[in-house]
C-alpha cells in the first residue's frame, strides 16, 4: 500500500521555508526555528503569508510532492506546478465523458449516493450517541429521508433531479446540526444555517475550514492520478473552479468533515476563544483554532477504514487518491463502473 | 514517408515482462518507485554518468543515445564498449539475477538493431551483466532473437498505438515484484463480481422501511 505521507502545513506567518541537503528548513527572521527530512512530506500547505526558495520548488516537483498556498481560511490561492505530465489519453477520456450526457448522470449519481450514505451515518451514529430520545428519534427520521432519497437518486433521469434531491438532502441533514451538537456545547455552537462568504456562526466557520483542507486533498489526489481537477460531471464547469475536485469531495465531506467538525465540538476541544469575530457577522476560526483542526485533521487522516470495493483496511488519509484512481480506471475503460467510497 | 510511432527500448522489456505494466509507463504515463526499482537506479548510477573514455584499451560509451528509424526505437545503452574494429558491443546492466524469461536479452537485441543502423557494423553479440554476481553473461544474436524482438517490436507499436490497456497478467507471481502494483489493481479489475454487487447496492439500505 502506498505510504501515507505527512502533510506538512505551516501556519507561522513571515515563515520562509527553503531546502537544505535532504531537508525542509523552516526560518522566521532569519533564525531557524523547525527542520524535517524531506523523505516524510508527501504535501506542503502553507496557510497565509508563508515564503519558500525556488530550489525547495524545484525539488518538490521533481519528488512529486504538492505545494500550496491557502489563505488564512483555509481558501486556494496557489500552487506550484511542475512541467506538465500525466496522461493525455486519460484527459480525454475525462472530457469526452464530460459530454457524454448519461455517463456524467451516472457519474454524478455516484459521487451523491456517496454522500447521501456517508451524511446517512453520520445521523445514525449521532443517534446512538444521543440520549434524549425525543433527539434520536428525530435523527432517526432524517436518516430515513436520506434512505429515501437515496433510492429516489437512482432513478434520477437528469442533472436538475440530482442536484434536487441532493439539495434536499443536504437541508434535512443540515437541519440536526444542532441535534448532534452536544446540549452543553450549543451555547457556543449554534448552528444557524449553511453560511459560505463569509461564515456566520462557528460551527460554519469550523466545516468550511475542514471543506477547503479536504477539498485540497482531493485536488491533489485527481492531480496525482492525471486528471483534470477542473472538469467535473455533476458541479458545473465555471473558470476558477474545481469542478471534479468538488465532485469527488462529495464522497467524504461527512467522512472527513462533518464527523471531525462534531468530534471536535463535543469533545470541547474548540472553544469560543478559538475563533474570531469581525465586525458585521463573519465568523472564523483563529490561529490558535486552526492548529487544533489541522493536527485533529492529520491524526484522522492516520486512522483506518474497511474500503468496500478493495475490502482491505486503508488509511482515510489515502480515500482520496484510491478514488480518484478508481475514477482514472473506470474513465479509461479499465472497469466497468465507478463505486464511491462509502462505510457500511 | 510515414512517421513510425517511436518507442522507447524499455518498453520492449516491459511488454515482455507484463503488456499491462508496459501500457502503464508508456501510455497512462505511470511510474512509482519500490524497493527494486530503487535498487536499479543505484545500480546504474555509474551507468547513468555519461563518463565515457578509454578502459582497459577499449573505447568505452555509457548511457549512449540510441535510436533506429528503421524500427522506430529510441533509448539508452548502459554501456556500449568499442571492440578495436569500430564494432561496438552492448552490454546491458541488471540489478537482479537472470530472468526465466527473455526481457534482458530483447532489451539486448533491440539495443544491439539500432547500433547496427547508427554504425553501419554488423553486430555478433553482446552481454547482459549482472550487479549482483557481477558476471557478465554472453548473448550471441541468433537469427531466432532477432525475429523474437522484431515481432515484440511490432506488438508493442500496436497495443501503444490501440491506447488500449490488457487486462492484468494471470501469472499473479510477477505482481509482487512489480512497482505498478498499486496503480494497476489486479485484484481491482479481477474483482468484478465486488463491483457489480456494490453497484446493485449502492442505492439502498438496509433499514430504510
Amino acid at each position: 500500500m502506498r505510504q501515507l505521507l505527512n502533510t506538512l502545513y505551516i501556519s507561522t506567518d513571515e515563515a520562509y521555508l527553503r531546502l537544505e541537503g535532504e531537508t525542509l528548513v523552516m526560518s522566521v527572521d532569519k533564525v531557524k526555528r523547525h527542520q524535517v527530512p524531506l523523505h516524510h512530506l508527501g504535501a506542503i500547505v502553507c496557510l497565509g503569508r508563508v515564503g519558500m526558495s525556488p530550489q525547495l520548488m524545484a525539488r518538490c516537483m521533481s519528488d512529486g510532492r504538492s505545494i500550496v498556498w491557502l489563505d488564512e481560511n483555509g481558501r486556494f490561492q496557489a500552487r506550484v506546478e511542475g512541467p506538465v505530465n500525466g496522461n493525455i489519453l486519460l484527459r480525454q477520456a475525462q472530457f469526452r465523458a464530460a459530454d457524454q450526457v448519461d455517463k456524467a448522470l451516472m457519474l454524478s449519481k455516484c459521487f451523491i449516493a456517496g454522500k447521501l450514505r456517508n451524511s446517512r451515518n453520520v445521523l445514525m451514529r449521532s443517534a446512538r450517541d444521543n440520549p434524549n430520545e425525543v433527539e434520536r428519534e428525530q435523527l432517526a427520521k432524517a436518516a430515513k429521508a436520506l434512505a429515501i432519497n437515496l433510492r429516489n437518486l437512482e432513478h434520477a433521469e437528469s442533472a436538475a433531479s440530482v442536484l434536487g434531491l441532493e439539495g434536499d438532502a443536504g437541508r434535512v441533514y443540515f437541519e440536526q446540526m444542532n441535534t448532534m451538537i452536544k446540549p452543553a456545547m450549543r451555547n457556543t455552537f449554534e448552528y444557524k444555517g449553511r453560511s459560505r462568504r463569509p461564515p456566520k456562526d462557528n460551527v460554519n466557520a469550523l466545516i468550511s475550514f475542514l471543506y477547503a483542507l479536504i477539498l485540497n486533498d482531493c485536488r491533489s489526489a485527481l492531480e496525482t492520478v492525471g486528471l483534470d481537477p477542473q472538469l467535473g460531471f455533476f458541479h458545473e464547469v465555471r473558470p476558477g473552479r474545481p469542478s471534479l475536485a468538488l465532485d469527488l469531495m462529495e464522497e467524504f465531506r461527512a467522512v472527513l468533515g462533518d464527523r471531525l467538525a462534531l468530534t471536535l465540538i463535543n469533545r470541547g476541544q474548540l472553544q469560543h476563544g478559538d475563533f474570531d469575530y469581525r465586525e458585521g457577522g463573519a465568523v472564523y476560526l483563529n490561529d490558535k483554532g486552526r492548529q487544533t483542526v489541522v493536527r485533529t485533521y492529520q491524526e484522522r487522516k492516520k486512522e483506518t477504514l474497511q474500503h468496500p470495493v478493495l475490502e482491505t483496511e486503508v488509511e482515510i488519509g489515502l480515500l482520496p487518491l484510491l478514488q480518484a484512481r478508481m475514477l482514472a480506471r473506470y474513465l479509461r475503460g479499465d472497469v466497468e463502473t465507478y463505486i464511491p467510497f462509502f462505510n457500511k | 514517408m510515414s512517421d513510425l510511432y517511436l518507442i522507447m527500448l524499455s518498453a520492449l522489456q516491459h511488454y515482455s515482462y507484463c503488456p499491462r505494466q508496459c501500457a502503464l509507463i508508456h501510455q497512462e504515463q505511470i511510474f512509482e518507485d519500490n524497493v527494486f526499482t530503487i535498487r536499479g537506479h543505484l545500480a546504474h548510477e555509474r551507468v547513468d554518468s555519461g563518463e565515457s573514455g578509454v578502459e582497459y584499451g577499449l573505447r568505452v560509451e555509457r548511457a549512449l543515445p540510441l535510436f533506429s528509424e528503421r524500427y522506430g526505437l529510441v533509448g539508452k545503452a548502459d554501456v556500449v564498449e568499442f571492440l578495436a574494429d569500430g564494432t561496438p558491443y552492448p552490454i546491458e546492466y541488471k540489478q537482479g539475477k537472470r530472468q526465466q524469461k527473455l526481457h534482458d536479452e530483447v532489451q539486448l537485441i533491440a539495443q544491439a538493431l539500432c547500433l547496427e543502423e547508427m554504425t553501419g557494423k554488423t553486430i555478433a553479440e553482446g552481454a547482459i551483466f549482472h550487479h549482483k554476481s557481477r558476471r557478465r553473461r554472453v548473448v550471441a544474436l541468433t537469427p531466432a532473437l532477432r525475429a523474437h524482438t522484431e515481432q515484440l517490436i511490432i506488438a508493442v507499436r500496436q497495443l501503444l498505438l490501440s491506447a488500449q490497456i490488457p487486462p492484468p497478467t494471470t501469472e499473479r507471481a510477477l505482481c509482487e515484484n512489480c512497482s505498478l502494483v498499486e496503480a494497476c489493481q489486479p485484484d481491482l479489475i479481477a474483482s468484478a463480481s465486488v463491483i457489480k454487487r456494490l453497484r446493485s447496492q449502492l442505492f439502498s439500505v438496509e433499514d430504510e422501511a
